[in-house]
């Protein structure tokens, strides 16, 4: 059992638990993830690390409520235990010889795009992070992300805090205003790490983006995980979960993470809908 | 000694009605009862040179426990199997008899040979019923040894060493114990109440089980040996990695491994309402493959409510790798095979949804390297099966996890891991494996025959002088 010792409800949809799990503390590195299980009976749940504490022995997962798991997750409170923590998985962010990056995270993305942030700027690379969130009300992790990089902007779709915008458009500005940036690493909703890409397609900036898909495992034994990469099949679990922007088959993804989505908000929906409209705009 | 049985045919084995059984997941062959088991051993002659052990990769003395049942002696033919199979009840359910002792038995000559299956199936059946035994853990031999893997070979491995003295600890990936048993063949075949009854005996015997320890990410076999003091690590991993075909329409929802299909179903219930796993709700299923996971995998979407269930197969029904008792059973609960047909590509509708699958028909013509008459399409002769579900059982190879992770781990072009003559030595010392990771996907008895000679091989290595 993997006890949970720290709880905070980030915003009214995002939630974050620190967990004991310390085989998987000693190992985990930023852009890695874990698979969890409640109970007996629920299903298994990979979500991407958000942080991890080596010393305490603990791993920090932040998830937004949108299903019958995450909402159960929710509802557990410190002391309480999860049954199952398999981890870490996937293949680290790949850091070496980076010099400048720009990470760009999106809606819950934004949670997980903090460690990768925090991983560079750790590290010795000039690191901007750019945020975005629908409203005022759902920015989370401000100040831990204004810490972790040099240059810090954030969005929000209707201009209730920081700067009114998708955090495309602060990218385009970004880079027609001659910013060079080794890598742009999306972390966020499908369709923004589309068009984060395709923002940056003109620029030639390279863009690496994490991918979230269906998966069972973790291990490459389900398939389930498997995107079109380059026109060649990957196993995000295995492979991933990042890989070249250029080369994902976006669209597919979209449509096979769909595959099991029925309890999915209606609100949800029309958001990512809203952007990938709002995102044709832009590149026009 | 009880009269001969020269009755030419098997004892039948009483199975639940087709009709039935196609709509639930209990268990299909409900197993002799002691009066059928008897009258089917009677049908054994025997023989001096007993040529059904020389079929059984783990070496049951056949006629000695055979005679036992004839016998009434139960217990007694237990003890016999178990002296060299750990694990008779699975065995006893899904070995392919047909091609390993019963294909040696002389009654086979004219006639059935002596379902030598069924009998080990009663016989392992019967002594969890009427037994009440309980292992003891025996006393420690101060040598600890990390089983990577919990599928036939690891527990076969884990059980043999434990009862020597060993100090076994199992590490899953998994949240449940038993590998393939559990999340490849379903409930009906091998309920999963006997593997994990199979799973208390080991630790009974004093073997940890460690779940949701992916080895090779979690840790390394360096850092099993180095840091935890494992002095020999067998693995015994499997082959999980799916194929696909690699045409197009592959990424449509719709389109999943046997894997990801049947590890919903087996090792997370998804086919019981009160778990949360989602599954595919399908119309029209085409499973495409022709071994015994393509049987398990159109069978389960049959039970699942489909209206339709297709086996797509590229070869003849004489090239089907799965066992016949697999095939006979789908056909009986109405499987569609569609046989010499292979898909070309998924067809999709505006939703990016399966909505069919394009096949083209096939030919036998020369040999090929595996032996078997190689199919060649037939110009023109393609069709739409009309389906929302595509399931690829295509075959499986070994996981790269463990060999990407430890230097000096030597695997061949097909991703198996090389072992020196014993058939059970890595490249690195102390360290061995057995089953699929060894011979790509096999079987489970197979995998079993392997983790016995890996014990085996740990005891000489770690024990030299005896």
């Amino acid at each position: 059992m993997y006890k949970i010792v720290r709880k905070e409800l980030l915003n009214p949809t995002i939630c974050l638990l620190e967990v004991e799990a310390p085989f998987v503390a000693r190992k985990a590195q930023p852009g890695q993830f874990i698979i969890l299980r409640i109970d007996e009976k629920g299903e298994r749940l990979p979500l991407t690390i958000g942080g991890f504490d080596r010393e305490r022995g603990t791993i920090t997962i932040i998830f937004q409520l949108v299903g019958l798991t995450t909402r159960a997750l929710a509802k557990m409170e410190e002391g309480d235990a999860l049954l199952d923590f398999v981890g870490p998985l996937g293949q680290p962010t790949e850091m070496e010889g980076l010099k400048s990056a720009c990470v760009i995270g999106g809606g819950l993305g934004t949670a997980i795009a903090y460690p990768v942030a925090k991983g560079l700027h750790d590290a010795g690379v000039e690191t901007d992070v750019i945020v975005g969130f629908r409203n005022k009300d759902l920015v989370i992790l401000e100040q831990e992300f204004a810490d972790a990089c040099d240059h810090f902007y954030l969005m929000t779709d209707d201009g209730s805090y920081g700067e009114k915008g998708f955090t495309t458009a602060k990218e385009k500005e970004l880079l027609e205003g001659g910013k060079h940036y080794d890598v742009i690493i999306a972390i966020g909703p499908v369709p923004m790490m589309k068009f984060v890409v395709r923002t940056a397609e003109p620029f030639g900036t390279p863009c690496r983006v994490s991918l979230n898909p269906i998966m069972i495992d973790g291990t490459g034994m389900c398939g389930g995980c498997r995107v079109s990469v380059g026109g060649q099949m990957k196993f995000a679990c295995v492979d991933g979960p990042e890989f070249d922007g250029y080369q994902v088959d976006f669209d597919e993804l979209m449509n096979r993470n769909a595959t099991y989505r029925t309890q999915e908000s209606e609100k949800e929906r029309d958001h990512m809908c809203r952007f990938d409209k709002l995102g044709q705009e832009l590149i026009r | 000694m009880a009269t001969k049985n020269m009755t030419p045919v098997k004892t039948p084995m009483p199975n639940q009605d087709p009709a039935v059984r196609a709509h639930n997941f209990k268990e299909v062959a409900l197993g002799y009862t002691e009066e059928m088991a008897r009258q089917e051993a009677a049908r054994c002659l025997g023989c001096k040179n007993h040529p059904c052990v020389s079929g059984c990769p783990v070496n049951v003395r056949i006629p000695e426990f055979v005679a036992k049942v004839a016998e009434g002696d139960y217990e007694g033919a237990y003890q016999v199997i178990t002296s060299t199979n750990a694990l008779p009840a699975i065995s006893g359910r899904v070995c392919p008899q047909e091609s390993q002792c019963e294909s040696k038995c002389v009654r086979g000559i004219k006639g059935e040979p002596v379902g030598i299956g069924r009998l080990e199936r009663f016989v392992a059946d019967w002594h969890r019923t009427h037994s009440s035994e309980h292992l003891t853990k025996p006393a420690s031999n101060g040598h600890k040894v990390a089983v990577v893997g919990s599928g036939p070979s690891s527990l076969t491995c884990a059980s043999d060493l434990a009862k020597q003295g060993y100090q076994v600890t199992i590490f899953e990936a998994f949240h449940t114990a038993g590998g393939v048993l559990v999340y490849g063949i379903p409930e009906f075949r091998l309920p999963k109440a006997i593997v994990q009854g199979e799973v208390d005996k080991l630790r009974e015997l004093g073997v940890e089980i460690m779940t949701d320890m992916v080895i090779g990410k979690v840790l390394s076999i360096d850092e099993l040996m180095e840091e935890m003091g494992f002095e020999a690590v067998f693995i015994g991993t499997g082959a999980g990695l799916p194929r696909f075909m690699n045409i197009p329409g592959e990424g449509l929802a719709g389109v999943c491994s046997a894997n990801e299909y049947l590890t919903r179903i087996n090792l997370m219930k998804a086919y019981l309402d009160d778990y949360d796993t989602p599954v595919l709700k399908s119309r029209a299923v085409a499973v495409v493959g022709g071994g015994n996971v393509a049987m398990d995998a159109c069978r389960c979407a049959q039970r699942l409510g489909a209206e339709k269930v297709y086996i797509v197969y590229r070869r003849s029904m004489e090239e089907m790798p799965a066992r016949n008792e697999e095939i006979e059973h789908a056909q009986e609960e109405g499987i569609d095979f569609r046989l010499l047909c292979n898909p070309v590509e998924v067809l999709g509708d505006d939703k990016g949804h399966v909505c069919g699958l394009k096949c083209i028909r096939m030919e036998l013509g020369e040999p090929d390297a595996s032996g078997r008459r190689r199919p060649v399409e037939v110009p023109g002769s393609e069709f739409v099966l009309d389906v929302d579900t595509v399931i690829m059982a295509l075959g499986t190879s070994p996981n790269p996890l463990i060999r990407s992770t430890t230097p000096g781990l030597e695997t061949n072009r097909r991703g198996c891991l090389v072992v020196g003559e014993d058939t059970v030595s890595t490249t690195r010392e102390g360290v061995f494996a057995g089953g699929d990771a060894v011979t790509g996907a096999a079987t489970v008895i197979l995998a079993m025959g392997a983790g016995k000679k890996a014990a085996v091989a740990i005891d000489s290595y770690l024990n030299p002088a005896e």
